[in-house]
Parts: structure tokens; sequence; C-alpha cells
């Protein structure tokens, strides 16, 4: 069970928050002028690292609101956790 | 040469107190260069030496493991074979990989004990009912021996279901597939390594790959860096499961997956009572009984990406509770042992198989949480496109272009079961 720290709540049990995937993921502009390659890049070609992880999680049982968390996929330490109109923070290993 | 396994060989080594049972394979010490390198000792890696040995005479063939030989997800599974898939493409390769496993004990003279008892999945509503029915005909039309059981027919076959009239969710029927069943999984991995080496495939256990040596000008691929050394190779099948976007990693491309751990728990033994291999996707739970008594329980994947081969305690309870739902008296039975193995996703729940953006470099990714079932087929088709440089044709359908294609074989939203 982890305990992860919404930045607008604090820190809760994992079974209140649903994971969304990756986060940074911008979509391609304009889309009428994006490739099919990029186009599977945007939405298929993630990283997939075995390490940290920067990921969108919900507190969906709590405050429902996104937040953003770096995770290492082997240890499960999260690292840091951030709102998601901040970039990744820098200096965490 | 190793001895043939038989009552006979059983007879006359038992005369002799069991001490002189040939090693089962070779530990052979790498040499500098193969024409093809297998990178992962599980079972897909062995069957497609072994493929690559038998049909293709290409002997000079090496098989690296990082940890040991059924130490991965081969020893990792809930041990069930079955091809209850809803697309064409996905119905042919997996009815085929089924077949592979009827004939496999003789093939590979080691028995796996393949106990067809076949796989009940219960509908719990009307429009899962409803649901059921349109795949079944699907999967009929596909030539997969699926069929519809009333209520009364899937209590004949595992009386111990949820019978209450007040169940939070009631079993209204559910369809069969009669040709399902489990498989002693070790003993694929092992048959496998033992028929390879025979065929003089080097299995080389504890030698981890941690680079890919490409043509400085071409980009094909050289060789492999390992903890035991450089190893040059023509030709390399990538066949590590989990860690496919780490290899991936190494040769500098990216793969459609994401690794997730995937549990399963085995129970202490029981006198048996449960016959079939008994399921519920809307609870998200599956449960056989093995051959030693202990119930072989699975569950869906972790909810988040994952290398550690442990999985998480939530997860874990989710999967208990609802075997409670489908099985009550199964309430006061204890676990003995529950594990995770780490399995690879693509986002449309179909492998990922053939080419890669290197030239010499082959995939073999991508099974998610359905890969021991696909051994044999995977292994066969495998060897085929290694060998001719070609996808094989029941592999065409999943290559690594059908993302930029958006030619998804969209197993996710259509299969009977989760995967």
């Amino acid at each position: 069970m982890l305990r992860i720290d919404c930045p607008w709540c604090g820190p809760r049990d994992e079974d209140e928050f649903v994971n969304g995937g990756d986060a940074h993921i911008d979509r391609p502009e304009p889309p009428e002028q994006v490739s099919p390659e990029d186009w599977a890049a945007y939405l298929f070609f993630h990283t997939n690292p075995k390490g940290v992880l920067a990921e969108r999680w919900v507190h969906s049982f709590g405050c429902r609101r996104w937040f953003h968390a770096l995770r290492d996929t082997v240890s499960h330490r999260i690292l840091a956790t951030y709102r998601p109109d901040a970039p990744r923070p820098d200096g965490v290993a | 040469m190793k001895g043939r396994y038989s009552a006979l060989a059983i007879a006359r080594h038992a005369l002799t107190g069991n001490r002189h049972w040939p090693e089962a394979w070779r530990s052979p010490e790498p040499r500098a260069a193969y024409d093809v390198v297998i990178v992962g000792g599980g079972g897909h890696g062995l069957a497609t030496a072994y493929y690559l040995a038998k049909q293709h005479g290409i002997t000079n063939v090496a098989v690296l493991e990082a940890g040991w030989i059924g130490g991965g997800n081969t020893g990792r599974n809930t041990t069930i074979v079955r091809s209850d898939y809803y697309y064409p493409e996905s119905a042919a390769f997996f009815d085929h990989s089924v077949s592979l496993y009827e004939g496999l004990s003789r093939e590979l003279n080691f028995n796996i004990m393949f106990s067809q008892r076949g796989q009940l999945v219960v509908a719990h509503s009307r429009h899962e009912l409803d649901f059921q029915r349109r795949l079944v005909n699907a999967m009929a039309l596909n030539g997969v021996d699926m069929r519809m059981l009333s209520r009364e027919e899937c209590y004949a076959r595992c009386p111990i279901l949820n019978t209450r009239p007040d169940a939070r969710y009631p079993i209204l029927g559910g369809m069969w597939q009669g040709r399902a069943g489990t498989v002693r999984h070790d003993a694929v991995v092992w048959g496998y390594a033992r028929a390879a080496d025979r065929l003089g495939v080097d299995i080389i256990q504890q030698c981890a790959v941690t680079g890919i040596r490409r043509d400085p000008v071409s980009g094909a691929v050289t060789g492999v860096e390992t903890t035991r050394g450089l190893i040059g190779a023509g030709r390399v099948g990538v066949a590590v499961a989990g860690h496919s976007s780490v290899l991936a990693d190494m040769a500098g491309f990216r793969l459609p997956l994401r690794s997730y751990a995937l549990q399963a728990f085995v129970s202490e033994p029981l006198k048996p009572v449960l016959h079939t291999i008994a399921s519920s996707n809307v609870l998200g739970v599956y449960v056989s009984q093995s051959d030693k008594g202990g119930l072989v329980i699975g569950g869906n994947a972790d909810a988040y990406a994952s290398y550690a081969q442990r999985g998480n305690l939530p997860t874990m309870e989710a999967a208990l509770a609802s075997l409670i739902e489908l099985i009550p008296s199964f309430s006061r039975v204890r676990l003995l042992r529950q594990w995770a193995g780490i399995v690879d996703y693509a986002y449309d729940s179909s492998p990922v198989l053939g080419k890669s953006p290197v030239p010499g470099l082959f995939l073999n990714s991508g099974w998610g949480g359905g890969g021991f079932k696909a051994i044999p087929a995977s292994g066969e088709t495998f060897a085929h496109t290694v060998a001719t440089g070609d996808p094989h044709p029941l592999i065409r359908a999943f290559s690594l272009d059908r993302f930029r294609d958006l030619a998804l074989v969209d197993e996710a939203a259509a299969a009977g079961i989760a995967h």
C-alpha cells in the first residue's frame, strides 16, 4: 500500500487514488498537419522506464483533482508530487 | 546425448536409486559469436530456439537468460491455456497454440501434464449474457470450440459456485471452452530447454544483456553486450516479457508498451473440489485447482506501471474478495504463496511481434498477461520470422507498424476475458 501525498489534500492511502498514465505528454498541433508517425508517438510510443516515471494521478475518493507524481517503478517510492501546471521537478533522481 | 524419458527409463533408474539421471541440458560457456542470439530464456525464447533448430536447421543459436530457466514469467503464470479470442487474427494464432499444446508432450518427450478440463466464464447479468452470446458466436465462426452454458449447466460443472439467492453477483449462465485447460508450466520451459539443447542450442543462464551492438554505418545489429562478455550475432530475437522496453531502449527505439505487475496466489492444498477453470470478468478473478490440490488464483494486473516482482496489497484484496463472491466456500481457505510477474501490455492488449526498427533485431513482446498460452505458436512463428526475416503469416497483424497505421487488434475491448 502506497502513501501518496496529494498536493491538494496531503498524504492519503493508495486506494483513494486512480493512476492516469504518463504525465507531460503534449498533444501535437495543429492536428491537420501531424504525420501518422507523430500521432503514433503521441498516442502510443511513450517511455516505459525501469526507474523514475512521471505520471498522472487523480484523487478520486478525495478532492477529485489531478496532480503529477515522480515514482520509481522498481521500488514504488514516490519521489515528488506536484500540481499539474508545474514543470517536472529538477534534481530528483 | 541425454536418454529419452520413458516408463522403462523410470524403472531402470529406480533400480539404481535414481542417482544417474543425466542433466536435462548443458551449461556451456558462451562462444564469441552465434548465428542467432535469443535474449530471454523463458518459454517464448526457448521455444523459438527449439523451432529454429528443428524446423529451420539453424542450430548455432544461444539463448541468454539473466536469471535461471523457469524463474521468470513461465514459472509465475497461472498455467491456463485457452483460445477464447474475438478477432480472427487472434483466434487463428491462439487456437493454433492450443493445438500445438495438445501434441507438445510427445513433441518434446516431456510430460507437460496438459489437463483439458475446460474453462467456464460466468455471466452475472442479462446484458453480460447477451454480450457472451455475441462473443461465442463470433468465436465459433472463427473455429474456436466455444459454446454457451445455461445456469443449470454452470452449476452442474461447478457446484461450488455462488448459489445464494441474494448474491450481489448472481450467476445467470456462462460461456465454455472445452479444450481449455491447465499445463504444468515448469515442464513447458524445461521441456523446450532440454529439446533445444539436444538439437545443439547453447542455453546460457546467469547472463544478462546490458547493451545492443549495432553497425555504425548500416545500423544493423551485430551482437549483444552481456555480463559474461560480448557475444556477436547476425540476428537477435528479444523475448523478455516485461523488460522489452528496457531492451528496446538499449537498441535506441521505443515500444508502445507499458510494464505492470500481475499477481497470482496459491492456497493450501485441498481435496479435489474444482474440476474446471472458473472465472468472472465482472469480478476480475479466475481460479483452478492444481494436481497438488492448491487453488491457483489470478486477478487483474496492478493498477500502475511497475517493474517490481511482488505486487501490491489493494489488488490482492480485490482479487480475493472477488474469489469469495464467486465461490463463497473458499472464504476460510488460507494462501500459501503470492507472487508477481512483470508483463508488458500494448494499448490494444495484443502482442507486438516481428520486425523492429533495427535491422536484424526481432521483437517477441507485448503478451501482457496472456503469454503462457501462446508459447508454442509464438516460438514456431517467431523462429520463422527470425530465420526468414519475414513475419510468419499468423503474426503479420501483430506488427509494430499497426500503431502508426491504426490497424489495432483491439482485444482489450473485445475479448471475453481480461488478459
